[in-house]
């Protein structure tokens, strides 16, 4: 299968992906017994403001009709008005994207940073302290959740020595505990795949060939395996992104950071019904966009998966 | 040798941990002289004491008690997310592995979409819809973590499908439900209780997530989540409030994560080598 063929086939799945995520959050939405017009308008609402606030929804049409212009929005990437505020639900979205998304970067780049080095130097000296050293941590971070960790990092880091601040995102260096807590839990993942992917890599034929060349034992770990080591790494670190985009949203509480994830709760504390519908066709958009991205990069980096 | 020593150690640590929380759950009133909602205004912000082994907190109740309470929480959800999931995952996997392949992608598609999104943020939004609350977190718990478990039954389905004994069995004239009950679900079990652990330790750790974000358990019920919730209020008057909650929850999540590793290596040992 050619390259063309392939990211063809690829998009193709990401079509039919988004496809079914917007209608499994359609039903989601329309089908769950609850009427939002009810939760809106409150105990008091008599039955004219209910029906009101069903004709402003469009809950009052029928359901087929209000897929078709729910995936016609989708498409569109235009999700109405937020009932709150008035403003559009796009532009909303939008203007609190960037801290989220510089979290969920930041939350990468520290979560590869921690393991990539510590599960090789696992996989290479294994069953040795320092092997121990890593399993342990990666057990501790899968165990311990990013929020609580998050907030551990602010009593020991903001409140016993206050070298960062409590609240607020104010500078660059606010968003440090947060991203920390987003990595450190999600590096025990990537860390357990890179130690399996680098000790697959080490028992492989080429490698014992090198050894009969005589090839220093650094040069067949650092440059030949450690180069194949990772190239199952890229999908796991484009998953692993679309969790930190997950993970910001509860993260953002723990350090009060007005990001997206701030927004989408607030929408659901206050049933801002459309914004929350935007809000989570636009993660899922962003979701399976990075995935698909990831996916097309591996495909470059390894041709054989085309082949699969 | 040594891994092997300490990991049967960890087992029967965690294992222990968990009966004693269980325990525990169970007889909190009966352990615990304190309420976990009656509120005492002038306890609020005992340092933890003789009184109060772990303090208490900006309503004066006990923090202890409330770990104890918020247990209940925790081990009800795990348990009602695991059934529900199971029986869910294990209907769609069953049907996909034994019926025609085109359900069985159609299924499958289905599943991996689910899959495919975040999972807090899915139990966000489906709660947010139903309404928060115990029962609207157990099933929308239960309903995201069963494409895992549909996924891992349809693939042992298939494999085991096609083995010798299924052929005779079939040759034998044994319909297909039989075939199922008999042979194919005592046959995946080894696995799907691996994934039973680890799908219990994922929902604890979702029901305080979105506890703590206020779209969970309710006030003044107890809830893990929902005591870090209120201690992210206070963090320099009573650091406590944060610790002790986060590292039952913590512990808890380890303890199950351990359970279903060294399970899974007992399974299939050639497995887990690496």
């Amino acid at each position: 299968m050619s390259f063309i063929q392939y990211a063809a086939k690829r998009l193709l799945r990401l079509i039919l992906t988004l496809f079914i995520i917007s209608t499994i959050i359609f039903f989601v939405i329309r089908v769950i017994p609850g009427d939002p017009a009810l939760i809106i308008g409150g105990v008091d609402a008599s039955p004219s403001d209910i029906q009101a606030i069903r004709t402003k929804l469009g809950t009052d049409r029928p359901l087929s009709a209000q897929y078709a212009e729910f995936l016609w929005s989708v498409l569109h990437l235009d999700f109405g008005h937020s009932m709150i505020s008035g403003e559009p639900v796009r532009s909303l979205i939008l203007q609190r994207f960037p801290l989220t998304l510089t979290l969920a970067v930041l939350g990468l780049l520290i979560g590869i940073l921690i393991a990539i080095p510590v599960g090789v130097l696992s996989a290479v000296k294994r069953w040795s302290g320092w092997d121990y050293l890593g399993l342990v941590f990666s057990q501790l971070g899968m165990a311990i959740p990013s929020f609580w960790l998050g907030i551990l990092l602010l009593l020991l880091l903001a409140i016993k020595f206050p070298v960062f601040p409590l609240f607020g995102a104010d500078s660059f260096i606010s968003l440090v505990l947060p991203a920390l807590s987003l990595g450190v839990a999600r590096a025990a993942i990537i860390l357990r795949h890179t130690r399996a992917s680098m000790i697959e890599e080490l028992s492989k034929e080429y490698v014992i060939a090198a050894r009969a060349k005589g090839l220093p034992e650094s040069v067949i770990r650092y440059k030949h395996a450690l180069k194949n080591a990772l190239l199952p790494i890229i999908t796991i670190a484009g998953i692993e992104f679309g969790y930190m985009l997950g993970g910001a949203i509860i993260i953002e509480q723990v350090f009060s950071l007005p990001g997206l994830g701030r927004l989408f709760l607030y929408a659901i504390y206050q049933r801002d019904f459309p914004l929350i519908q935007g809000g989570v066709v636009f993660i899922a958009i962003v979701f399976s966009l990075v995935n698909f991205v990831a996916d097309i990069l591996y495909s470059i980096v390894n041709p054989k998966i085309r082949l699969e | 040798m040594v891994l092997r020593k300490a990991r049967r150690l960890l087992f029967s640590l965690a294992s222990l941990y968990l009966l004693v929380l269980v325990a525990l759950a169970i007889a909190a009133p009966r352990v615990s002289p304190y309420s976990p909602t009656e509120q005492f205004l002038d306890r609020r912000f005992h340092a933890p004491g003789p009184a109060n082994f772990l303090g208490t907190d900006n309503f004066g109740r006990d923090i202890l008690t409330r770990i104890l309470y918020g247990s209940r929480s925790a081990l009800v959800v795990g348990i009602v997310t695991v059934s529900v999931a199971l029986l869910l995952g294990g209907a769609v996997g069953l049907t996909a592995g034994m019926g025609p392949p085109a359900l069985d992608s159609a299924l499958m598609l289905l599943m991996d979409s689910v899959l495919s999104f975040p999972t807090i943020l899915l139990a966000i939004t489906i709660v947010s819809f139903m309404g928060y609350g115990l029962v609207q977190v157990m099933l929308a718990l239960g309903i995201i973590s069963s494409p895992i478990f549909a996924r891992l039954i349809r693939a042992e389905t298939l494999s085991i499908k096609t083995e010798g004994y299924i052929e005779a069995a079939r040759a034998l004239g044994t319909g297909p439900v039989k075939i199922v009950f008999r042979h194919i679900i005592p046959n995946i079990m080894s696995k799907v209780i691996v994934q039973c652990s680890l799908t219990f330790a994922q929902a604890v750790v979702v029901e305080s997530s979105l506890s703590f974000l206020g779209v969970g358990i309710q006030p003044p019920a107890a809830s893990w989540g929902l005591m870090l919730k209120d201690a992210r209020n206070y963090l320099v008057q009573a650091p406590w409030m944060a610790i002790y909650p986060g590292l039952c929850l913590a512990l808890t999540v380890l303890s199950f994560n351990i359970i279903g590793d060294s399970l899974s290596e007992q399974f299939n040992p050639r497995l887990n080598d690496s």
